[in-house]
């Protein structure tokens, strides 16, 4: 896995043991991709771009159901460049003049003048519309990378203290939501078994009713079982502290929105502006970090944040800020122009963007081998709970 | 340890308190058995004992529960986290987090303990319960005596005092129980947890039972040494049955106990004639399903069965958790899925699929009622249902009341299904699914929940189906039930049929599958109460 050339000091051989990095690392690493992905409309760049996130991808992901998940990225960037182009062959105007085919055009009433459905076609059309859909997609792709490299469950668990409870109600729903989906087959399944006819409505009845209550129930059980187990314990906190907490964040919360609103408004007074912003946001954030200490907990196995994660962060950061020097620096590079045509060309400065999105698939340590699982019905409905 | 004093709870719009003056004093580590029929208040004694009643359920508490010295008024369940551990019925539902190892930890992290202490009791628990090699494996992927374990390791590495089980072995195949059972034994013996446990199936439990507290219905408790309350109450397990009819004194807990007393009883049956062999089919089957094979992604559930059903026969289908039972009654009743093989019901027209025609006349040829019968009512009364079945099966109006009065009287017609107890709601989804008279019954689990009184009434309903020249099928753990009810038992394991025949033969056959009046009294083929009283009526 690891190339002959790394040194064998004790510190590196144990940084790429393999582990799982922590998910904030690779969030870093693919929201710099994205803004990388963000000041380009250079389709060679962007396609090397996903190339860059699909091979870390493969490289460094887990085998557990949100890695799999890349793939329908995939899919939902190729539908977003289709119809990105599908819409403007549609209603695209006419400007270009390399016209592919002409279209049969659809007259349309007055009041929608300005509209035009079909006509012809121009190849500066259809490349506006792939570059601009490719763009889209290629950021889309960048997120979904982060979504299967990194378990998002583990990074709710790496918010700060103060944003537990929204954390953990988070997480609750998450698990809550497939058990939904199950519940909802085994009553449809059940609902055969009475024949299922009746109307759609009575369908809707006889499905949604046991279905919700079945969530409720579950719920309650889950909030029963989160309870006993110490969920929500809070360190003794006088009422009097309390109270205080809320009122903070409270008023922090207000002045903040007068902050935004003062800012964006020009009329207004000026202490309103800044000032009240800034303001506002420190009174919010004491009373959270004041709410914060009430939380007492600790957590398992932290996920740490080593070298190999400032590595990997640093990668989409540095990959970001070439694309934007590269940008101030050939702005007609990374903006090829479609009318006429243009093949696009590459820079140095976009080459070593991109050489450095890919680094991570060899300096990411890998992750854990998957667990001897052997697989179990993965609850086929009316098969065992 | 455990101390109620004078305690009383009264749900909310309901005129009878649940549980009425109780006081109980419960010593460090004795395990002590909660028995009562179902609705006697089991599971509100349980709950008492960590402030879930009142303080999540509502209601009112009068009285005083004192944990360790705290007193549950002023402890809400989060602050008694670290004193008691509850596992509720359905460990599942209580899961918080995704893996095994998260979820051993989650109850730590709430605690607030340092992550060394945390990683070290991590590893001492999975060893604990024998699941170190799961720690890495999703919740929802495990079997259910698995996910039983994980929820008990969950709260054990808090290292509670107390431990509450709501039912632990319910849903568990007989080995799996076995194994959850002697983990919790484990527990008291070698570190002294003091354990509060709820079973239905008592005859699991009561030999290892240090006490037992006897709900007697009207919300007054009994408790006492294991025979003692045994023998004031109206639940009986086998064994118990068995000891009163010999006349054994003190009434038997367990098997070893039973059979040093049993050598009369032997002697006195050696020359009593053996149980007559159920009656052979007569006329061709009713259900004949060849090579049947049900996959899902990644697993084959059913692989190649073959089953020929007879009408008049009660047919008992066992086999551990995940074996495939389920997924077999399923692709015979023709709504699950069915890859490969033929099934052919012959039904008032002719021998047909049932996968193959509209599911409103496959019902006519087979009738499912799924493990959660709930599924199947989704309106608000029991008269309600009852019209409908009636309207979607083109019955006369009033049958299906007919019938859920023939399987359990006097049902109110206004009360909403969900509020039923889990017999009446069995009853109700029966009902529902006999009114198209169908040849063949099928039942998933039917006993899960019941008490011996309910589970005595509904083998009566099982036999009365197969006098009517139904066969019906059960899938089931309960070896008991399967010996009072069954002609012919099929095994299942890992989708194959591993063993079939008339029950006595199979069930004499295993130890795992015998039920304790077989093991008291082998090797001769005794398989219940009932028949050794005839035997005994036959030989004076």
């Amino acid at each position: 896995m690891s190339g002959p050339t790394v040194a064998r000091s004790p510190a590196v051989t144990r940084a790429r043991l393999p582990r799982v990095l922590h998910p904030g690392a690779w969030w870093w690493w693919a929201l710099g991709l994205a803004t990388a992905a963000s000041r380009t409309g250079n389709p060679l760049l962007l396609a090397l771009l996903v190339a860059a996130a699909a091979l870390v991808v493969t490289r460094r992901r887990g085998d557990a159901p949100w890695a799999l998940a890349f793939r329908m990225y995939l899919l939902l960037g190729a539908v977003v460049v289709a119809t990105r182009v599908l819409f403007r062959v549609v209603l695209g105007g006419g400007q270009g003049e390399h016209v592919l085919l002409r279209l049969p055009e659809i007259p349309l009433p007055a009041w929608a003048a300005g509209i035009r459905l079909f006509g012809p076609v121009a190849v500066e059309q259809v490349l506006g519309g792939l570059y601009d859909g490719l763009r889209l997609a290629t950021m889309l792709v960048c997120l979904g990378a982060a979504n299967a490299l990194a378990n998002p469950k583990r990074l709710l668990k790496a918010v700060p203290g103060a944003l537990y409870a929204v954390g953990t109600a988070v997480v609750v729903a998450l698990s809550v939501a497939p058990q939904l989906v199950e519940s909802v087959q085994r009553v449809r399944r059940a609902r055969r078994l009475r024949g299922a006819g009746g109307r759609r409505m009575r369908l809707l009845h006889g499905v949604a009713l046991p279905v919700l209550a079945d969530a409720l129930d579950r719920s309650l059980a889950l909030a029963a079982a989160m309870d006993s187990r110490g969920y929500g314990r809070t360190a003794a906190v006088p009422a009097g502290a309390r109270a205080l907490t809320g009122a903070l964040v409270l008023a922090g919360l207000v002045g903040v929105c007068a902050g935004t609103y003062g800012l964006l408004d020009a009329t207004s007074p000026g202490y309103l502006g800044l000032p009240m912003l800034v303001t506002g946001l420190v009174t919010a954030v004491a009373g959270m970090l004041l709410a914060g200490r009430r939380v007492h907990r600790s957590r398992y196995r932290p996920d740490r944040w080593r070298l190999p994660e400032l590595l990997v962060a640093g990668c989409g950061v540095l990959a970001a800020g070439l694309t934007t020097l590269a940008v101030d620096v050939h702005p007609v590079l990374l903006h090829p122009p479609v009318s006429p045509p243009t093949w696009p060309e590459l820079s140095p400065l976009t080459v070593a963007a991109v050489a450095v999105a890919v680094v991570p698939a060899w300096l990411a340590p890998p992750p854990p081998s998957a667990p001897a699982a052997v697989a179990h019905p993965s609850v086929p409905v009316g098969g065992p709970r | 340890m455990i101390e109620f004093h004078r305690v009383s709870v009264r749900y909310a719009g309901s005129p009878e308190p649940m549980l009425r003056e109780v006081t109980l004093s419960i010593a460090e580590g004795e395990l002590c058995l909660v028995v009562g029929r179902t609705g006697a208040g089991k599971s509100t004694l349980l709950r008492a004992v960590n402030g879930l009643v009142p303080h999540f359920t509502g209601g009112t508490l009068s009285g005083t529960v004192t944990v360790a010295g705290r007193d549950t008024r002023h402890h809400p369940p989060r602050d008694l986290a670290d004193v008691v551990g509850v596992v509720g019925q359905d460990p599942l539902a209580g899961f918080v987090t995704d893996t095994v190892e998260e979820e051993l930890a989650y109850g730590m992290e709430q605690l607030a303990l340092p992550a060394p202490v945390m990683r070290k009791r991590v590893e001492e628990t999975l060893d604990l319960l024998g699941i170190a090699d799961l720690r890495h494996r999703p919740l929802r992927t495990l079997s259910g005596g698995q996910q039983q374990r994980v929820a008990i390791g969950a709260v054990l590495t808090c290292q509670p005092r107390v431990l509450v089980l709501d039912e632990p072995t319910s849903a568990l195949d007989p080995t799996a129980a076995e194994d959850v059972l002697a983990v919790v034994t484990r527990l008291v013996h070698d570190l002294g947890v003091t354990v509060l446990v709820a079973e239905h199936r008592m005859e699991r439990v009561v030999q290892y039972a240090d006490r037992l507290v006897g709900l007697t219905g009207d919300g007054r408790v009994v408790d006492g040494t294991p025979a003692e309350v045994l023998a004031g109450i109206d639940l009986v397990p086998p064994l118990i049955g068995l000891g009163r009819l010999a006349g054994w004194s003190p009434l038997p807990l367990s098997v070893r106990d039973a059979r040093r007393h049993a050598g009369d009883l032997r002697a006195r049956l050696a020359g009593a004639p053996a149980p007559a062999p159920p009656p052979a089919p007569v006329g061709p089957p009713v259900l004949t399903a060849r090579d049947v094979v049900v996959r899902y992604p990644g697993t084959v559930a059913v692989a190649g069965v073959d089953l020929d059903l007879y009408p008049g026969e009660v047919v008992a289908l066992m086999g551990r958790n995940g074996s495939g039972k389920s997924s077999l009654l399923w692709a015979v009743q023709g709504s699950g899925p069915r890859q490969g093989g033929t099934v052919r019901v012959t039904g008032p027209d002719g021998a047909v699929d049932p996968a193959a025609v509209p599911a409103q006349r496959a019902r006519r040829l087979v009738g499912l009622v799924p493990q959660t019968p709930g599924d199947l009512l989704y309106l608000e009364t029991v008269a309600a249902e009852c019209a409908q079945a009636d309207r979607e099966s083109g019955a006369d109006p009033g049958t299906c009341r007919r019938l859920l009065d023939d399987l359990t009287g006097g049902l109110p017609a206004d009360r909403h299904p969900r509020d039923l107890s889990e017999g009446q709601r069995l009853a109700l989804a029966l009902a529902v699914q006999i009114v198209t008279t169908p040849p063949v019954v099928l039942l998933d689990e039917p006993t899960r929940g019941l008490d011996y009184r309910a589970k005595e009434q509904f083998a009566a309903v099982v036999r009365g189906l197969a006098a009517a020249g139904r066969c019906v099928v059960l899938a089931t753990h309960d070896v008991e039930l399967v010996a009072t009810v069954a002609h012919r038992v099929v095994v299942l394991a890992e989708g194959e049929i591993v063993a079939a025949g008339p029950a006595a033969e199979v069930m004499l056959a295993s130890p795992a599958f015998a039920p304790q009046v077989a093991k008291v009294l082998a090797p001769q083929p005794w398989l219940t109460v009932e028949q050794v009283r005839r035997a005994l009526a036959v030989t004076g």
